[in-house]
């Protein structure tokens, strides 16, 4: 037989004729055809079925082995059913489009996911947007690497088909652009890291892919829901979200514990109640456990009576929340589902949850309409028991297993459970309910005696922080790009700084002279003021005209003063990249840039410490974005004494100036300090840039966006730039607050004087 | 003279005591002792203040208190006119005078050099110089002076200092308990006890967030506004959102929190 139809013999005409039309002489074919046939005439009016032969017959003759012609055979009614028969031209197109360039391989793996893919998108349209975005990708990550005269096929596009359906259970077809936008971007040149990208496995498109999900994200709402929680129940406890989207065979459902209320990172919306009304309906639940429950000694219960226990219980302690706040109901009538009275057949299936569900509907919703005589004696003894006062569990649990008892059934022990209309998923899963006196004979724990014990890891400096970057083709942010690692500046001679400054002695007593104009006149003059210290004469001869003249005259003649103090914290960022080695000048002093570096910051911290102003020094390089380097050289509280000069004095240069971290990281010490005006100075000898950039425009953006930042917190940031050619780009990134410095060697005399012209 | 009985609380203002306050300030009365009151902002202090005087049927002179206000303002000072000058009596001399409560509202606004100028009439002397006429004034036997501030949302710039402070009994008052607070509600506005309740119970969730993005929780004032708009017909929500959140905060995350606590209370 199976060799007949290897040759295409079929009883029916019909049959005979498909086969024919299909013209293939793989055997593999041949022995699904039938069973594709009878799908497809499911699906696929007999009019398009032609197309469907004619296509497949296409796919046989691309010259990719039987792969593609076999999948498509299979996966294409699904399609069909789920998008409509327009989607094969387009299909068609894609492919043909594939064949032509080095990409031919992907076939398979496109069309292996292409049902599930048009399962989840539902339209012709979307099924278009989402070719649209294989075409974008394909298009721009094949090409040639290096140099090579051949092409190569794009390395991130069979693992973008592979995980295309998971991907759309998470995102909308504008998401999933945006994921594989990202990815184009920052991995077109590496062929490995795409793969990991469009793989999901690394960090990065996890990240973007959490960013970009549909619904109410947890980091978005966290505030509200801390606020939710406090203002609405009193409870502050730590909110933790845990992950929905890789965890695909078990889905976790709410909990809390010791550490805190574990809520999912992201609620889409259902029906008219909108994600941040789920989130909230999964708080109070737990609130109300955690007011009105109290754990039971489970160890003689088995675990249908546990489930009826915990439906009880969840039951007492949403109306009891609902007594507090009557609109809860709504709410929480609106999530759980509502189970068919008679969709469960007891003779065949396990029935258990759903009268347990249909029941905790019963309770909850007063119009629920079951007809069941048990199920309504039980709401009635449940409204009872409430009538007066909360009960407690003890009572609940009893309820319960009575109500276990009086219905209980052979089938429910049955293997196959009915499970629809009976998940209930703003509920937690009541793990602080039970407590065993041995260990139970389950097979999970939920409290694990090895995991609980926290395993403390050895602090080598301080942790990295991270900064996001910003990403000025896409206008978005790159979550968490930019890793800085603060450190103490390691010190060297402080009497180095010394001499450098008797070196500059005449600078300083020139500083001096300035320094003490710009003190702090501390007096401030009041004037219109009735009574005060001093007669204003102005005011008092205008007042005395007034009264000769007959009008009413101003008594407000006096002026008084008013103390006034300087209020301004400066933090000076300096460039220490590895550009600071070069000598200033071909003949001159022969000094380097760094050296009159130091000089310029040790006369500036000399200065400020004069005027008494806060004043922090910081310096920063890196080496590349997992590894930028902010050395602490002194604190807003530190004197400038000893151990501070000794730290400017070992001042050293290398790397690259990834600035915009930088910048971020200083404003977040910036920003913490009161002040009337918050300065930043930046000292800087060149553009930003870093090994691992290799597009300019970038990093210029990115340290734009974070001055913008800085300027949102209320911060001047202001850059002296010892570059000659920055005029092209320093006005970009600071606006109008830069200066250039031509002649390098005044850079000890200019940066005092720039900043105290800048605060006069 | 000044006419006393302008100063008279004519009708007795409602008050609903929430301890024995009302008898420990006659006892301070009595003995003439400075009084402060302290608490947060619609708690019903000056309207603590109207009933006592309401009660002792004395006059009562009230000051509020701003930055700008001067020690003149409280004493008196001389006006210019066409003939010359003419002295006119500040509030406090005017209490002074007549034997009346002065209650200045809100004592920490005014400025320090100002405060200054109660204290010899809050001590044994209970004397007012007037250093401008060169008079003494001697206090009526039933003047007392009244103060009023609130600890909470000023600046740390503005405290009361010790050697004022010092010079007074203090009642502190806060927002009254769940049941008198709804009570008070009904009787303020004949309100039906039932949505008083509600309106209290919104009241609370406001006063938790106190110190978490609000600076002051919902005062009995603005639970007293909402309960009369919600009688003169004004859908509850919509009195509520008007009366209670948009006034204290223009924080988005608050005002959603307090609107979902409107929406699930009201319905």
């Amino acid at each position: 037989m199976a060799v007949d139809k290897a040759l295409g013999e079929y009883q029916h005409p019909l049959m005979q004729q498909y086969w024919a039309r299909l013209n293939t002489r793989f055997p593999q074919v041949a022995e699904i055809f039938e069973e594709a046939m009878a799908e497809a005439l499911l699906v696929i009016d007999r009019p398009d079925l032609d197309a469907y032969l004619d296509a497949a017959s296409f796919l046989g003759r691309l010259g990719r082995g039987v792969e593609p012609m076999l999948v498509f055979l299979e996966e294409w009614p699904s399609v069909v059913a789920a998008v409509g028969k327009e989607a094969l031209t387009p299909v068609l197109d894609f492919v043909k489009a594939m064949q032509k360039s080095p990409n031919g391989k992907a076939i398979t793996s496109f069309l292996q996911t292409l049902a599930a893919v048009a399962r989840r998108l539902q339209s012709v349209e979307q099924l278009q947007h989402y070719l649209d975005i294989a075409r974008d990708l394909m298009a721009r990550t094949t090409g040639s690497i290096h140099g090579h005269h051949t092409t190569f096929p794009s390395p991130g596009l069979p693992f973008f088909f592979e995980h295309a359906p998971r991907v759309l259970d998470l995102l909308s077809v504008g998401g999933m652009w945006n994921w594989v936008d990202y990815g184009i971007r920052n991995y077109s040149h590496h062929p490995e890291r795409q793969e990991e990208y469009f793989g999901l496995k690394l960090a990065d498109s996890r990240a973007v892919l959490q960013r970009e999900r549909r619904g109410t994200l947890f980091a978005d709402v966290e505030r509200q829901l801390d606020l939710y929680l406090r203002a609405l129940w009193r409870d502050g406890d730590q909110l933790v979200p845990y992950s929905t989207a890789f965890d695909e065979l078990r889905k976790p459902i709410p909990y809390y514990d010791k550490l805190g209320l574990r809520v999912p990172d992201v609620f889409e919306d259902a029906g008219m109640i909108g994600g941040i009304d789920r989130y909230r309906a999964v708080l109070a639940h737990m609130v109300g456990h955690r007011r009105w429950s109290t754990p039971q000694i489970a160890d003689n219960w088995s675990p249908f009576q546990r489930m009826a226990v915990e439906f009880f219980e969840d039951c007492r302690v949403e109306m009891l929340l609902c007594r507090e706040y009557p609109g809860l109901r709504r709410i929480f009538l609106a999530l759980h589902p509502k189970p068919v009275e008679d969709a469960c057949d007891p003779e065949t299936t396990s029935c258990l949850r759903h009268r347990l569900a249909m029941l905790s509907r019963a309770l909850l919703d007063p119009d629920h309409g079951y007809r069941d005589s048990d199920l309504n004696a039980y709401v009635a003894r449940f409204h009872t028991m409430l009538a007066d006062g909360a009960a407690n569990t003890t009572d609940t649990a009893g309820l319960a297993l009575s109500y276990v008892a009086k219905t209980r059934r052979q089938s429910d022990q049955f293997a196959k459970v009915h499970f629809d209309d009976t998940v209930i998923d703003y509920r937690d899963d009541n793990r602080h309910l039970w407590q065993f006196i041995e260990d139970s004979d389950d097979e999970e724990f939920f409290d694990d005696p090895d995991k609980s014990k926290v395993r403390e890891s050895e602090v080598v400096g301080l942790p990295p922080r991270h900064y996001p970057e910003w990403d000025t083709h896409s206008k978005t942010y790159r979550p968490d790009w930019t890793s800085v690692y603060e450190a103490l500046h390691p010190s060297g001679n402080p009497a180095d700084i010394d001499k450098l400054l008797q070196k500059h002695a005449a600078l300083a007593k020139q500083l001096k002279r300035l320094l003490d104009l710009l003190k702090p006149q501390d007096k401030v003059r009041i004037r219109y003021q009735e009574e005060g210290s001093e007669l204003d004469l102005d005011v008092a001869i205008r007042s005395l005209i007034d009264f000769k003249g007959g009008a009413t005259p101003d008594p407000r003649i006096n002026m008084s003063h008013r103390t006034d103090g300087r209020n301004i914290a400066v933090l000076l960022l300096v460039d220490l990249s590895e550009s600071l080695n070069e000598k200033v000048g071909t003949g001159g002093t022969g000094q380097t840039i760094l050296e009159l570096s130091q000089e310029a910051v040790s006369l500036l911290a000399w200065a400020i410490d004069r005027l008494g102003d806060p004043l922090a020094i910081a310096g920063f390089h890196s080496n590349t974005r997992h590894e930028v380097r902010y050395q602490h050289i002194k604190g807003f509280s530190e004197q400038w004494d000893d151990e501070v000069k000794a730290r400017v004095a070992a001042m050293e240069a290398g790397w690259s100036t990834r600035m915009g971290a930088a910048l971020r990281h200083a404003g977040h010490y910036l920003g913490a300090r009161k002040a009337d005006k918050r300065i930043l100075l930046v000292l800087t000898d060149g553009e930003p840039a870093d090994i691992d950039v290799t597009d300019p425009e970038h990093l210029r953006a990115d340290t734009k966006k974070a001055v913008e930042e800085l300027d949102t917190q209320g911060i001047t940031t202001f850059c002296l730039s010892l570059d000659p050619k920055a005029d092209e780009y320093v006005r970009e990134i600071f606006g109008n607050r830069w200066r250039v410095l031509d002649r390098i060697e005044r850079l000890p005399e200019q940066l005092p004087m720039l900043y105290l012209s800048l605060t006069k | 003279m000044t006419d006393k009985t302008q100063y008279l609380v004519k009708q007795e203002p409602f008050y609903q005591a929430q301890g024995r306050e009302v008898a420990l300030y006659e006892a301070a009365y009595a003995a003439k002792l400075p009084v402060m009151v302290k608490g947060p902002t619609g708690c019903g202090k000056s309207r603590f203040v109207e009933y006592m005087a309401w009660k002792l049927q004395k006059p009562l002179i009230t000051v509020a208190c701003n930055e700008d206000m001067t020690a003149s303002d409280l004493v008196g000072r001389y006006l210019l006119d066409a003939n010359g000058t003419r002295w006119l009596d500040g509030p406090l001399t005017t209490a002074a005078r007549i034997g009346a409560i002065c209650y200045l509202d809100e004592i920490v606004e005014a400025r320090q050099d100002t405060t200054v100028v109660i204290h010899p009439l809050t001590d044994h002397r209970r004397t007012l110089p007037i250093d401008k006429k060169g008079e003494l004034i001697e206090a009526h036997p039933d003047f007392q002076l009244v103060i009023s501030y609130n600890p909470g949302y000023q600046s740390l710039m503005k405290d009361l200092k010790q050697s004022t402070k010092q010079r007074f009994t203090a009642f502190d008052f806060d927002y009254p308990a769940p049941e008198l607070e709804t009570s008070i509600l009904a009787k303020e506005t004949g309100l039906a006890e039932g949505t008083a309740a509600k309106l209290v119970k919104i009241g609370q969730v406001g006063r938790n967030l106190k110190g978490h993005g609000l600076d002051e929780g919902i005062s009995t004032r603005l639970l007293v506004y909402a309960a009369t708009l919600i009688k003169r017909g004004v859908d509850a929500q919509d009195a509520c959102r008007m009366a209670l959140v948009r006034p204290i905060t223009d924080d988005a995350d608050i005002r959603a929190t307090l609107d979902h606590a409107i929406d699930t209370t009201f319905i």
